[in-house]
């Protein structure tokens, strides 16, 4: 009797350091707990599962990070000037950012959008948005660089963009302050009768992605926040959220808040495509810029467009229909089907899902509430299919899984909401830290969703970090929501400010991802593609340096008869044939940034030597064991000197 | 009775052992780190331009000289950034070494020592016949990895290296390999 208590007790204290031993691996699953960190764990060099393309906000620049580590791998420039590779700087980037205000060096990414086949994401070009100086650009998914830019005419502040319809028809662009159109000196008091919002569709080639502007739809004064695409069944149309219907034009905080109900614009553009070709557009003159890298000359070039055509859609009836949505929507996002479009109004408690079907049955009766601007608005109780009632405060935007269900960010109540299409029932809601602004899961927004992980966006970052003086990095937080709740992962800092984001599985992106470029494809007019092709020539006061590298080395690297008074434009060509091995550039007292040159790749800087000397240059790249060793030397002499032109490596 | 409490014993320990197995076999992510010696040696890549290492491997004259990098463990070297010029000398070449030299070299236990061999075909820096040549002119001898000098000298065209004859060329991604037809071995004369 006493063995067996002893052996009683013997059992339940084994049984409990079995519980306590093995309790860290099983229980705790709270965001503290270290299976959590498991869950977003990549080991040392294991890849991510996700790509994850963040807008840089205020940084111009697009931000590539990987899920569900929260590692960002590449900070790709677009309107930015961006000295770590020279772009924007270089001579061959330098007309990227050209506009019709000139050179503009920096503008305010926003809403990244992956190009799509079949309402699935393709993985071929990203698009993204510049909102202050409106401007469009696409960039590859194989170089991750940005290949073309596209200025926006009769727009100001282009931020119902950079969305692409289902098959990367068109990209869209929607003013988010309306202005005169054409512009013109105006009184600001006139806005209500003179100032207008253009909605641009710009059609992108299947093959090359070029862009270009087949038609504006021009829209009365509101500010156009938001877009997205019909899919599936609504496939043809894109719906814009609206916000000012009131027409204000000053302290907008409380003026374009008056109205209980602002709109959704539904654009049925297979309808205006048909007006286009029946020709019933007119041609208006606008001045706009279309930039164009190529890839094999490494170069851009800026054409400067000198007309738009223009659809009004009191001339051409059935291509613009008002959706009623309440108070000031942000998002506007349709769910997987294509069936709901969600209006988050973002100074509204609940959220308004409107039925295509019923909005197409609301058309098809004459449903209609009204017209604005001769544009009819429908119906509200006939268009609308559900509601999510008192979901949170300040909804903004809504992303969807594959399994019915959509996630909805708050920014007042700093949360993320689950609810269930269809049903409207609120299913599980999570805390963000702080004020979400948009949430993206990959695919998120296409008729094929990846549910695994979700990425909330931050706009206050307080005490989640280390501090760094007043100005702290935004943060993104990464949620599991493959289970019925939602699981908080991790947080990770972001760059500038995200404002929006997409993602795709990994398997899409990186099979495409180019190593190099092939030397023999170059087609710089200045490129080298041997030693022996490298060069000085003069053409008076202009001298062309044809310059190479390799490991470890300038050829040529001692250059004379250089004069002050010269511009000197050294064009270097990266002979390496090797995946992930860029030589830099430097040289002392150039008036712009060092360049990277790529594998295969040429890029030219101007120097313009103003003090006689000898001007060394170097390296900016660890490229090698003998990196240190890779500098040069070029002699200036003065402007009347008789020193010849000379150049050469080791002597010879 | 003591024996029978060390039975118990040894079951819930047993049990706990086992269970906490399962637990962990169950948990999502291996978090196995699998940190190859080879290091940039296992980086897969068709595109790019062949590195050292992968033309030695194509190479059916060098087996020796593959297999002993291999053996000593400094494929890495090979593949780094560089530059590096090689002197690859060929299996005829090991072939003229004592037998029991090479055996030797090729245990586990002089890993070592077979490395030092190697590292002296290595000199940091890209250089090609023309380098060679004007090193031999100028009497420039070459600093080679492993901290000796080796001397270089031209006749009639034909370059050599420590009395090794350079067979062939081949430019790599990360340098440049001579094909030679001796082996060097560390010993004072070149120190």
């Amino acid at each position: 009797m006493k063995n067996s208590i002893k052996h009683l007790l013997f059992f339940v204290s084994a049984v409990s350091l079995f519980t306590s031993a093995c309790s860290k691996t099983d229980s705790n699953r709270g965001a503290l707990s270290s299976s959590v960190a498991e869950d977003v764990y990549v080991a040392p060099g294991e890849h991510d599962d996700y790509y994850a393309f963040l807008s840089g906000g205020y940084s111009g620049n697009l931000t590539v990070y990987g899920l569900p580590s929260g590692r960002m791998f590449k900070e790709i420039p677009v309107f930015s000037q961006f000295p770590t590779s020279g772009y924007g700087y270089s001579e061959e980037t330098i007309p990227l950012l050209n506009t019709s205000h000139g050179f503009i060096p920096w503008d305010d990414l926003h809403h990244p959008d992956i190009s799509q086949t079949e309402g699935e994401i393709d993985g071929r070009w990203i698009f993204v948005n510049g909102n202050n100086t409106p401007r469009i650009a696409r960039i590859s998914l194989s170089t991750f660089e940005t290949e073309e830019i596209i200025e926006i005419p009769n727009s100001a502040g282009n931020h119902s963009s950079s969305f692409v319809t289902e098959n990367t028809e068109y990209v869209v662009a929607g003013t988010r302050f309306s202005v005169p159109v054409p512009q013109q000196d105006i009184s600001i008091n006139e806005y209500k009768s003179n100032f207008k919002g253009a909605i641009s569709f710009i059609k992108v080639d299947p093959e090359t992605g070029r862009m270009n502007i087949e038609f504006q739809i021009i829209l009365p004064g509101f500010n156009y926040d938001l877009a997205h695409p019909g899919r599936g069944k609504s496939h043809g149309w894109m719906f814009f959220s609206t916000y000012n219907t009131e027409e204000a034009n000053s302290l907008l905080e409380v003026n374009a808040s008056q109205n209980d109900k602002d709109f959704i614009a539904a654009i049925n553009w297979k309808k205006a495509e048909e007006y286009m070709n029946a020709g019933k557009f007119k041609v208006m003159p606008a001045e706009y810029a279309h930039n164009v890298y190529d890839e094999h000359t490494h170069s851009a070039t800026s054409v400067m467009k000198t007309s738009v055509r223009v659809l009004d859609p009191a001339d051409n009836p059935g291509i613009v229909y008002f959706l009623p949505t309440p108070k000031s929507p942000h998002g506007v996002d349709v769910d997987p089907t294509g069936e709901y479009i969600i209006g988050s109004g973002k100074l509204s408690a609940s959220l308004t899902a409107h039925s295509f079907t019923n909005m197409k049955n609301a058309i098809d009766e004459n449903r209609f509430d009204g017209d604005a601007y001769g544009i009819p608005i429908i119906d509200y109780d006939y268009s609308v299919g559900g509601t999510v009632e008192q979901a949170g405060l300040g909804p903004l935007h809504t992303e969807f899984d594959e399994r019915g269900n959509a996630y909805t960010t708050f920014f007042i109540s700093s949360e993320v909401v689950k609810w269930k299409v269809g049903t409207w029932e609120v299913i599980d809601r999570k805390p963000t830290y702080y004020s979400v602004g948009h949430i993206m899961i990959p695919g998120g927004n296409s008729r094929k969703p990846y549910g695994k992980y979700a990425v909330a966006m931050n706009k206050i970052t307080k005490d989640r970090y280390l501090p760094t003086g007043p100005e702290m990095e935004h943060s993104a937080q990464l949620y599991d929501i493959s289970g019925d709740k939602m699981k908080l992962l991790l947080d990770f800092p972001t760059h500038g400010e995200p404002h929006y984001a997409a993602g795709a599985p990994a398997d899409i992106i990186k099979p495409n991802s180019k190593k190099f470029y092939k030397l023999e494809d170059n087609k710089h007019p200045y490129a080298v593609k041997s030693e022996g092709e490298t060069r000085l020539e003069r053409d008076g006061k202009v001298v062309h340096v044809y310059m190479s590298t390799i490991r470890s080395h300038f050829s040529p690297d001692n250059i004379e008869g250089i004069k002050v008074g010269d511009t000197v434009f050294f064009h270097i060509t990266n002979l390496e044939q090797d995946f992930d091995v860029p030589h830099g550039v430097a040289m002392i007292g150039a008036n712009t940034s060092e360049l990277l040159i790529m594998p295969g790749q040429t890029k030219t800087f101007r120097w313009e030597p103003k003090k006689v000397g000898v001007w060394p240059f170097y390296c900016t790249d660890f490229c090698s064991a003998l990196h240190q060793e890779m500098q040069g030397y070029v002699r200036v002499s003065a402007e009347n000197s008789n020193i010849k032109l000379s150049w050469t490596l080791d002597g010879e | 009775m003591y024996f029978k409490k060390t039975v118990f014993v040894s079951i819930c320990v047993g049990f706990i052992i086992i269970s906490c197995t399962k637990l962990e076999e169950g948990s999502k992510t291996s978090t196995k780190i699998d940190n190859t010696p080879k290091g940039q040696a296992s980086v897969v890549d068709e595109e790019s331009d062949r590195n050292i290492l992968q033309i030695a491997i194509s190479s059916d004259a060098h087996t020796t000289l593959v297999k002993a990098v291999e053996a000593a463990n400094i494929e890495h070297v090979l593949v780094n950034a560089g530059p590096l010029t090689v002197f690859a000398p060929t299996n005829d070449a090991f072939n003229d070494l004592p037998k029991q030299l090479v055996d030797k070299l090729l245990k586990p236990e002089n890993r070592a020592e077979l490395s030092q061999v190697l590292t002296l075909h290595a000199a940091p820096g890209t250089f090609d016949i023309a380098a060679l040549t004007k090193a031999a002119v100028k009497e420039r001898d070459l600093y080679m990895a492993t901290g000796h000098y080796l001397s270089i000298s031209n006749s009639n065209g034909v370059i050599t290296v420590n009395d090794a004859k350079i067979l062939s060329t081949i430019e790599a991604s990360n340098g440049i390999i001579h094909v030679v037809d001796k082996v060097f071995l560390p010993n004072p004369k070149n120190q």
